[in-house]
């Protein structure tokens, strides 16, 4: 068996499912485990209710993605993490969704905590409603072992979620993760769509990334629909995306400096980050860029004059962004914990499939907007950033060098657009494509978001997948905690900065 | 050292002199939405009679009901989109600039065209006297996008400075005077909120941000989430949006507090 079986195709295009040939059980995991070694990723992994499975790996050197699928006879089958950790949280996912049994898992536990979509078939033979972050957690035992338990609500204006810490005095041994408290079940409310809420609800993943999100879910309309967008229109939307890149790494970089107890960097970048939010905020009404978008092309176009006005508004937001943020690499007591925190190394790194800027500070040459390109990516392309390390300065690092490729980026479309008149404000999309899978795939300020939408035989959704970046790398939080100490916990979190909704959905 | 202090010295003083004055707000700022009767195809006599319901039908989240016609928009489930504005043939509905949307009543959170608009009024002289000048927060964040956290924790930047007004966030509810939700509450959360309030000591205040807090949001339908902070907790100070402005937020604790106007 080879991985041939699987269909190759581009990111955002529509394959009509008939196109993908069935593999048997075992061929499809034979395909996925022995894909991953070959150095493929699994970027989705997923059930639907008539218990087929399905899988995407992505070729990123080739900037080719490859989906297969298998009927199941019966609601289980064997599991694929002990050979390929990359399935991990997808097996108990669709466990979750679907009370499919991933035999011979690892790890078996919820991962969200809700009840089975398929009523009567729970994986855990559950009758009772779950109650959220109870389950079995690795322990450690032993003389001068300790457990530490935090959360769901946190000391802060945080996201809710719970941590437990096994602790040899202030030295971690394993950090265990449990999510779910933001579930608001997003994917189930998208079958039998597109309605009038499935946009909203795709910018609201993960407010923070309400670009990379909605553009997602646009793309996957677009291309089941059949309809290209103006090669101007996907500039701004370029344009959107970075500006956000830029307000989140900058809140980041000034988080990660207050969490040192280096006081001008976060104050500053606290300050900064706004400067970014409003320049959003100028085009569309929103600082979020809610409803810039829109299925088909933009709800809010940048328009020439517009676009000259920004120009020097960003310029000077970029003056005061560096001159924040150069301050940290000059402060021997930042880099002092920035370097000693948070390791995890390019294996590791690899093997439980980290993206984003996480995977890139570890060496790994990730980024959708390369390997592939989207929207104005193509024509415009970004360098990809990288660290080394792996550790809390190199996810820092990469943040700062992905800052001056975006503002690189940011003023050449701004004169660009400044030049071009605006596209015709798009028409309402025609009906999408019957019995047809799109995969679209963004890169957004954490990393790769993945939306995967299947179609019924009337064009409607008959499953809508969402992967949010903070899905593959929550367990790298996890590992980068190993033999750190405690009270590192807030630095390296902050690090990665995740999302709880985005993974909750 | 230097470079720090060059750099102080290069960044400015950045505080925004707000209540004195308002800071900019872009143009295309979708604020509070306003009624005229006077265009509505419905009620202006222009068209044949209650025939037209574009806006309702449009709008994502059913905030938009007709009362003889005219629209009636409950600001509590407004995701302050702007499909109703543009899909109205007329121009009956319009987003103004106006940031003040907060208010004390669930009900208060109208816009009709007909009733003035009910801004929070501030607390009884008794909470006055306990909170008026210091009022501590604690924030938890129930379920929802994190864009309402995205702006709540931006007051506390050095622009908005919210320790000036003697607001700050604290990290536990046993140094709270009230409970600040962000979220529809999820089924998830909502033992650890009704734990968090509970832990809070008597008097306290809730205050609802965001159209999540306040109607479920955009996940209204949700079997997964309970429609909002007072479906768990009473609610002293709705603030809508989606996110609503920082400004927005500002001026409704400020409102609370007696401190504008």
């Amino acid at each position: 068996m080879n991985k041939s079986e699987f269909v190759p195709f581009n990111n955002g295009q529509t394959l009509a499912l008939s196109d993908i040939p069935e593999s048997s059980l075992d061929e499809f995991c034979k395909a996925i485990i022995q894909g991953v070694h070959g150095g493929l990723r699994l970027v989705c992994f997923c059930a639907d209710a008539d218990l087929r499975l399905f899988a995407v790996l992505a070729e990123d050197a080739a900037g080719q993605l490859r989906v297969g699928w298998t009927q199941l006879s019966q609601a289980s089958y064997p599991s694929i993490t002990p050979h390929c950790v990359q399935a991990n949280l997808f097996e108990r996912e669709i466990a979750e969704q679907f009370g499919i049994v991933p035999e011979g898992h690892p790890w078996f536990k919820p991962v969200r905590f809700h009840t089975s979509w398929v009523e009567g078939r729970d994986a855990w033979g559950r009758t009772s409603i779950p109650e959220p972050a109870v389950m079995d957690y690795f322990t450690v035992r032993g003389e001068e072992i300790h457990e530490v338990a935090v959360g769901p609500v946190h000391a802060g204006v945080i996201e809710p979620g719970h941590f437990r810490f096994q602790c040899h005095g202030e030295t971690v041994l394993h950090l265990e993760i449990a999510l779910g408290f933001q579930h608001r079940g997003i994917e189930r409310t998208m079958v039998g769509g597109p309605h009038l809420l499935s946009f909203k609800h795709a910018e609201t993943v993960s407010g923070d990334a309400t670009i990379a999100h909605g553009w997602a879910y646009c793309r996957v309309l677009e291309s089941l629909a059949g309809v290209q967008v103006p090669p101007r229109s996907e500039w701004v939307r370029g344009v959107a995306l970075e500006l956000e890149r830029m307000a989140n790494h900058v809140g980041d970089l000034g988080a990660m400096a207050g969490d040192v107890g280096f006081l001008p960097t976060a104050s500053f970048c606290g300050r900064i980050r706004g400067d970014w939010l409003n320049l959003s905020a100028a085009v569309c009404g929103s600082r979020l860029g809610r409803d810039w978008l829109k299925p088909g092309g933009l709800r809010f176009d940048l328009e020439p004059e517009l676009a000259k006005l920004l120009l020097p508004r960003m310029a000077k937001a970029w003056t005061d962004t560096r001159d924040a943020i150069e301050l940290l690499w000059g402060a021997a007591s930042v880099m002092n914990r920035f370097e000693a925190a948070g390791h995890v190394d390019e294996a590791q790194a690899r093997e439980i499939g980290l993206v984003g800027v996480a995977a890139r500070a570890s060496g790994i040459s990730l980024d959708v907007r390369k390997d592939h390109p989207f929207g104005p990516y193509a024509d415009h392309p970004v360098m990809v950033s990288l660290a080394e390390s792996g550790n809390v300065h190199s996810r820092a690092w990469v943040r700062w060098l992905e800052l001056a490729e975006s503002y690189r980026f940011l003023t050449e479309a701004l004169e660009g657009l400044a030049l071009a008149p605006c596209d015709p404000v798009p028409e309402a999309l025609p009906p999408l494509a019957p019995s047809s899978v799109c995969v679209a795939l963004t890169e957004g300020w954490r990393g790769e978001v993945l939306h995967l939408a299947m179609t019924d035989s009337e064009g409607r959704f008959s499953r809508y997948k969402i992967v949010d970046p903070s899905f593959h790398n929550w367990f790298g939080v996890a590992l980068a905690m190993r033999g750190e100490q405690i009270s590192d916990f807030p630095i390296c979190n902050k690090s990665f900065n995740l999302s709880y909704c985005g993974h909750d959905l | 050292m230097i470079h720090i202090l060059l750099s102080r010295l290069r960044q400015g003083h950045r505080t925004i002199p707000y209540p004195k004055s308002l800071p900019a707000l872009p143009e295309i700022f979708r604020g509070r939405p306003v009624v005229d009767a006077s265009k509505c195809a419905n009620t202006s006599g222009a068209g044949s009679e209650n025939s037209c319901q574009l806006c309702a039908d449009v709008c994502p989240t059913e905030a938009i009901t007709l009362h003889n016609g005219l629209p009636h928009i409950d600001l509590g489930r407004c995701l302050f989109c702007p499909e109703c504005e543009a899909a109205c043939p007329s121009g009956a509905i319009k987003y103004s600039n106006e940031h003040s949307l907060a208010v004390r009543g669930r009900d208060d959170l109208v816009v009709d065209g007909k009733t003035e608009y009910r801004l929070a009024r501030q607390l009884d002289a008794e909470l006055m006297r306990v909170f008026g000048r210091s009022l501590k927060l604690r924030v938890v964040s129930a379920g929802g996008c994190n864009g309402c956290e995205v702006d709540v924790n931006v007051l506390q930047t050095i622009t908005w400075d919210l320790g000036r007004f003697g607001i700050s966030y604290v990290a536990s509810p046993r140094h709270a005077d009230g409970l600040l939700i962000c979220g529809p509450v999820t089924a998830n959360m909502e033992e650890a909120l009704r734990i968090t309030y509970d832990a809070i000591p008597a008097p306290k205040l809730v205050i609802a941000v965001g159209a999540c807090a306040i109607s479920g949001g955009p996940f209204y339908q949700q079997t997964e989430q309970r429609g909002g902070a007072a479906s768990v907790v009473p609610v002293d100070l709705f603030i809508p949006g989606c996110p609503p402005h920082p400004l927005t937020i500002l001026d409704g604790l400020l409102r609370l507090l007696g401190k504008l106007g």
